[in-house]
């Protein structure tokens, strides 16, 4: 079953990658698809059936909005950062505890933390990850953990657990 | 009208690119300096990559930019991440205002 769902969106993704629907196109395509699937599909998701639920497509939609402001808002606000004369900086590596069960889930929380501008995540061990934050503005564990994972954490959840 | 959309994002692309370049230089250590030298500018190479999307539409150039779009996120995010903890296992110092640093005690 894995192997069929990872079939299938190598080989959408290589017919928008080559934009073109001629015969030996597509049998390329089958050909490659087939190969890697046959390759990458033991360590695939565990539990493709999550692909066929429709509510974790309309909250990746409500996630990818709230990330995008998210991230231009950051941006925005390391740009001042950068700009300022006296360059208000505060670095320091942080710790702090996710909910998060599965593997697939702790990978797209990271990742999100390190494009949102001022933390990137150092390490995961567990379910503690050890972010790197450029401006530590509290000392207290529950404010910055609900400062860095609150945004992201909940839309997380409903994605992929 | 599409046209001057799609200026728009490369414009504001260009802007980010700038400013994560001049963090490059400005910030004091590796740590910091990673912060905006990754993340700035995937979000200004994104919004050029867009940019190029509005431009072009639907065809083999558009979709070709706006699946380099999750590739590239995914491929600075990991770089970012090796990079840093890479820097932390050989030994580079944090800058010596760093307020706090938790990552020392899982270290021994």
């Amino acid at each position: 079953m894995k192997y069929i769902t990872l079939f299938i969106i190598i080989f959408v993704l290589w017919l928008l990658i080559t934009f073109n629907l001629e015969t030996p196109n597509l049998i390329v395509g089958a050909l490659v698809a087939l190969l890697t699937s046959l390759v990458f599909g033991k360590s695939f998701l565990k539990d493709s059936k999550k692909f066929f639920q429709l509510q974790r497509y309309f909250w990746i939609i409500i996630y990818l909005v709230i990330f995008i402001w998210e991230c231009i808002k950051a941006n925005l606000d390391v740009a001042y950062r950068v700009l300022s004369p006296s360059m208000p900086i505060k670095p320091g590596i942080v710790k702090v505890k996710t909910a998060l069960k599965t593997d697939i889930g702790k990978t797209f929380l990271a990742n999100s933390i390190t494009m949102t501008p001022g933390t990137i995540t150092v390490d995961i061990i567990d379910d503690e990850f050890y972010i790197h934050w450029i401006f530590v503005s509290s000392k207290e564990p529950e404010q910055y953990t609900n400062k860095i994972l609150g945004r992201f954490e909940k839309y997380i959840k409903r994605i992929f657990e | 009208m599409s046209d001057t959309i799609s200026l728009i994002f490369i414009i504001i692309g260009v802007v980010f690119d700038l400013f994560g370049c001049i963090g490059l230089i400005r910030l004091p250590d590796v740590y910091n300096r990673l912060q905006s030298a990754t993340k700035s500018v995937t979000l200004g190479t994104c919004s050029i990559l867009f940019g190029i999307f509005i431009k072009y539409g639907f065809s083999a150039i558009g979709m070709k930019a706006l699946i380099a779009i999750p590739l590239l996120f995914f491929a600075s995010t990991v770089a970012a991440h090796a990079l840093i903890r890479g820097s932390y296992k050989s030994g580079i110092k944090l800058w010596d205002k760093s307020v706090i640093d938790d990552y020392k005690d899982v270290q021994k």
